[in-house]
C-alpha cells in the first residue's frame, strides 16, 4: 500500500502514481490533458483551507484526498480518460451539494459531476483538478406512486436498483441499458441515455416528470412535480436532461414508470445482409406492432468477439449478421401467436436464416447479455475508439465498411451494433493500443462521412469531453451560439463540468 | 441401439424472484414464470447427442404435472425428443407430490416403454430433493451413475464419470441404468425455430398416475416454509486491534 502523499503536494510526479499501479491493474489510461493536448483554465486551486471548509459541511470520511481512494474517480469506464482531480466530495443531501457549490462558485473552483462513472465520452471524469462531485451517496427512493407510476428518487440511485424495487409494484423503468448495474439515473438523465427499449418508452425527455437540481452558485431549482401535465410557464426541467452536468447539477428526479408488462419474448436470429435487417424491421413494425419493445443488430465480428472474449455461448450459430428483436405485451397468447406468424414468415421469405425464441427469463437474461456485454468484450482486447451515431436506416451499415476499408493496413477490428430501430449504431473499432496515427486517421474522418448523412455525430452517447470539436458537424453556429449564452448566464464562472459539451470560444 | 426416457420437471425459472407465500406454505407460483429444471435440459441434451450419435434410436420426454406441464415437454420436443408423455397431476394432489411418486411412475413408464436409459437431472431447483434417480434405480433394480458430467458408451453398457466430493469417480454399468445428470454433462441447446415448429406436430400422450397403478398420497407432509434469516450488516473498523476485540467479543476466536 503506498504511503498516503501529503495534501500539500501537489504537482505529484506522474510516473509515482502511475509505477506503484501498473502492476494492479492493465497500465493506466495516459493524462486526458497530455493526450489530447488540452491547456488548464484559470480556475483556482484548491488550497487546505477549502478541504477543511468541506470536512465541515459534509464529515470527515466523505471529503476523500488520499491519492490512491481519488484516483479510480479520475478514470472513466472504456479507459480513455484520465483526469488529475486530488478531491472527492460525497454530498448526502442537497444542501450539501447546495452549500459545496456554492463555495466553489466563490472560489472559482471547477467542479465534475459524477455518477456511476459509465459514461463513454470522457464526460463523467475530471480534466485537471476538478473537484469530483460523487453521487452514491445520494442514493434513497423517496416515493412511488403505483397508481401513476410516479417515482421519485435521489439522482445517486443506481438504474438496476430502481428497476428491481419498481418491478415488485408492477411497474418498470422507462428507460434500460448494459450500463444498469452501476449507472446513476441522475446522470442517465444528464446524458439524456437511450438505451434498448426507447423504441417503446421513447426518450427521458418523455418519461422525466420532474427534478430537482442545483445551479452552479448553489441556487436550488426545485422542479420536482409528479405531474403529466403542467404548462406553467418554460419548461426548465429540459435544460438539465441532455446538458451533461454543464447547466447544474440533478439532485432529485420523478419519473414515470411504465407497467411490467406480463409477457415478454425475446427473439434471436442470424440474418445474411443489412438490407435483409431493414425488410425484417419494416415487418416487425407492422406484424408485431404494439409489442414490439427492442430491436437490435450485431455484426458477426461484435457476437463472434464478445462470445470469445467473455466465454459465453451463442445460442446459435455463425452468421453474418444477427438481430434481437423483443416484444413487452400483456396477453401471452396473443403475443406469441403474433411472434409465430412473424417467425413462420420470417423463415419462409429466408429473411430470418435461423434463430431461437424464448420467454425463459433466465434464456432471455443470457442472450441480453451477449448483447449488452460487446462493449466490455472490446475492452478486454485493447484500445477501444467508441462511436455512437444517427445516419438514415438505409446508410446505417455503410459507415462500418468505410472504416475497414480505412483500416485495412492496420491491426483494427471493427465493430458494428446497435438501435436499428432508432437509426443509432455504436461503432467500436479495437486496436492493440492506442496511437496518435490511429486517431488522425479516424477523427473527423467518421464524423465527416456522418455530416454527409446529415446524421448525429453522437446519438446517445453525448459530448462529454471527447467530442466539443465535432458538434459542428450536426449543430450549426446559430445553435451553438446560443447554447453559450445559456451557459454563460446559467453558469458566469463556468465551473461546472470544464472542457464539456461546448466547444472553446477563445474568450470564455 | 438404446431407447432412451427422459424425466423433465417444470420448476419456476431459474431467474425469477423466489417469494414466499404469507401462510407459510410454500413458495408463490400464481403467475409466475415457469421453465424446465436447468439439471432436466442437460438430461434431455444428452439424451438427444446420444440419438445424434447413433447410441440411441428414441428420446421420450415425460413429464408429471399440470397441464403447463406441456410447455415444458414441449421444448424437451424441440430440443430434439421424439415423442412425449404427460402424467396429468394436478390440484391438491400435486402440491403433495414428492419423488418417490415421480420414481414409481417413471419406473412404471420405462417398463412399459421397454426403455433401456433412463436419464433425468440430478435434482430439481425447487426442492433440491436429488432423489428422483437414485430411487428409479431401486425399483427397478438397475444400476444408477448419478452426479454424471461424463457418458460414454462401453461394450458391456455405460461408462460413466461422477463428479463426486473427492474428484471424479469413474464407474462402468451394464444396461439398462439409471443416470442422473449433472452440470458439467453438457451444455443444452437453444431451440431452434425449425424445430420449435416440428416440435408442435410431435406426439403426446396424455395418462394419469391411476392408470400407470401408482398411488399418489403423500408420506411426507410440509410443516412449513420461511424465509431464510436476513443477513446481518456488517460494520467497519477503523483498525486491526479493534478488528481483533470483536472477534473476541463475538466470541471467534
Amino acid at each position: 500500500m503506498i504511503k498516503p502523499l501529503s495534501l500539500f503536494i501537489f504537482n505529484l510526479s506522474k510516473s509515482n502514481i502511475a509505477a506503484q499501479f501498473k502492476f494492479a491493474s492493465s497500465a493506466l489510461p495516459q493524462f486526458s490533458s497530455e493526450k489530447y493536448g488540452v491547456k488548464r483554465k484559470s480556475f483556482g486551486v484548491i488550497q487546505p483551507t477549502d478541504i477543511d471548509y468541506f470536512k465541515t459541511i459534509l464529515s470527515e470520511e466523505r471529503v476523500v484526498t488520499d491519492e490512491s481512494d481519488v484516483l479510480p474517480f479520475n478514470i472513466d469506464w472504456i479507459k480513455n480518460c484520465r483526469g488529475q482531480s486530488k478531491v472527492v466530495l460525497k454530498p448526502k443531501t442537497t444542501e450539501e451539494v447546495s452549500k459545496i457549490l456554492s463555495y466553489c462558485n466563490s472560489k472559482r473552483l471547477a467542479v465534475c459531476p459524477q455518477g456511476g462513472n459509465t459514461g463513454l465520452v470522457g464526460g463523467s471524469v475530471p480534466v485537471f483538478d476538478e473537484i469530483v462531485l460523487n453521487f452514491n451517496l445520494m442514493n434513497n427512493i423517496i416515493s412511488l406512486d403505483e397508481i401513476s407510476g410516479a417515482l421519485v428518487c435521489e439522482s445517486g440511485c443506481v438504474l438496476e436498483n430502481l428497476d428491481n424495487y419498481v418491478r415488485d409494484h408492477n411497474l418498470i423503468m422507462p428507460l434500460d441499458l448494459g450500463a444498469k448495474g452501476s449507472c446513476h439515473i441522475g446522470g442517465n438523465i444528464s446524458t439524456n441515455a437511450g438505451g434498448l427499449r426507447l423504441l417503446r418508452y421513447g426518450n427521458l425527455h418523455g418519461s422525466v416528470l420532474g427534478l430537482e437540481a442545483v445551479k452552479a452558485d448553489g441556487t436550488i431549482l426545485d422542479c420536482l412535480r409528479t405531474l403529466k401535465k403542467d404548462n406553467t410557464g418554460y419548461h426548465l426541467k429540459h435544460l438539465f436532461i441532455g446538458s451533461e452536468g454543464t447547466l447544474g447539477v440533478v439532485t432529485k428526479v420523478a419519473i414515470h414508470c411504465p407497467a411490467l408488462p406480463k409477457a415478454v419474448s425475446l427473439g434471436f436470429f442470424g440474418v445474411k445482409n443489412f438490407e435483409n435487417i431493414l425488410e425484417l424491421y419494416k415487418r416487425a413494425k407492422s406484424s408485431l406492432g404494439e409489442i414490439l419493445s427492442a430491436f437490435e443488430m450485431a455484426d458477426n465480428e461484435s457476437i463472434s468477439s464478445t462470445v470469445k472474449n467473455l466465454k459465453l455461448s451463442n445460442p446459435i450459430s455463425d452468421y453474418p449478421f444477427y438481430v434481437l428483436v423483443e416484444t413487452h405485451g400483456s396477453d401471452e397468447v396473443h403475443d406469441s401467436e403474433k411472434l409465430s406468424r412473424f417467425l413462420s414468415e420470417g423463415m419462409d421469405s429466408g429473411l430470418i436464416l435461423d434463430g431461437t425464441v424464448t420467454s425463459e427469463p433466465a434464456k432471455m437474461k443470457n442472450i441480453w447479455n451477449i448483447r449488452e456485454s460487446i462493449a466490455g468484450a472490446g475492452l478486454l482486447e485493447g484500445y477501444t475508439f467508441k462511436y455512437d451515431v444517427s445516419i438514415p436506416l438505409r446508410n446505417y451499415y455503410e459507415l462500418v465498411e468505410l472504416l475497414r476499408k480505412r483500416l485495412r493496413d492496420h491491426t483494427a477490428k471493427v465493430y458494428g451494433y446497435g438501435h436499428v430501430g432508432d437509426g443509432n449504431i455504436h461503432i467500436n473499432v479495437i486496436v492493440p493500443e492506442y496511437t496518435k496515427q490511429l486517431y488522425s486517421i479516424l477523427e473527423p474522418y467518421i464524423f465527416e462521412e456522418v455530416a454527409k448523412f446529415r446524421g448525429s455525430i453522437s446519438a446517445e452517447h453525448g459530448v462529454g469531453f471527447r467530442k466539443p470539436q465535432f458538434i459542428h458537424y450536426s449543430k450549426d453556429e446559430s445553435a451553438l451560439q446560443l447554447m453559450r449564452d445559456m451557459k454563460k448566464s446559467m453558469d458566469p464562472n463556468g465551473i461546472l463540468n470544464p472542457y464539456k459539451v461546448l466547444p472553446d470560444v477563445p474568450n470564455i | 441401439m438404446s431407447r432412451v426416457l427422459v424425466g423433465v420437471k417444470r420448476v419456476i425459472d431459474y431467474a425469477v424472484k423466489i417469494r414466499v407465500k404469507p401462510d407459510k406454505t410454500g413458495v408463490v407460483t400464481d403467475g409466475v414464470k415457469h421453465s424446465m429444471n436447468p439439471f432436466d435440459e442437460i438430461a434431455v441434451e444428452e439424451a438427444v447427442r446420444m440419438k445424434e450419435k447413433k447410441l440411441a434410436s428414441e428420446v421420450i420426454a415425460v413429464s408429471c404435472g399440470p397441464a403447463q406441464a406441456q410447455e415444458t415437454l414441449r421444448t424437451a420436443l424441440a430440443m430434439g425428443a421424439d415423442r412425449a408423455i404427460h402424467v396429468e397431476v394436478a390440484g391438491a394432489e400435486y402440491e403433495t407430490m414428492q419423488p418417490l411418486h415421480v420414481a414409481k411412475i417413471l419406473a412404471k413408464l420405462s417398463q412399459d416403454e421397454k426403455a433401456d436409459i433412463v436419464i433425468v437431472g440430478k435434482q430439481a431447483i425447487d426442492d433440491d430433493s436429488n432423489q428422483t434417480a437414485q430411487m428409479i434405480a431401486a425399483l427397478l433394480d438397475w444400476p444408477q451413475g448419478t452426479f454424471a458430467s461424463k457418458v460414454e458408451k462401453s461394450d458391456a453398457g455405460l461408462t460413466i464419470t461422477r463428479e463426486i466430493d473427492g474428484g471424479l469417480e469413474v464407474i462402468k454399468t451394464k444396461l439398462p441404468a439409471v443416470i442422473s445428470a449433472d452440470l458439467r454433462l453438457n451444455e443444452p441447446r437453444y431451440a431452434t425455430l425449425p424445430n420449435i415448429m416440428k416440435a408442435k406436430k410431435k406426439p403426446m400422450k396424455k395418462v394419469s398416475a391411476k392408470d400407470l397403478g401408482v398411488d399418489l398420497s403423500p408420506r411426507i407432509k410440509v410443516v412449513s416454509v420461511v424465509d431464510p434469516p436476513v443477513r446481518q450488516a456488517g460494520s467497519v473498523v477503523p483498525d486491526v486491534d479493534t478488528l481483533v476485540a470483536k472477534l473476541k467479543e463475538g466470541g471467534h476466536v
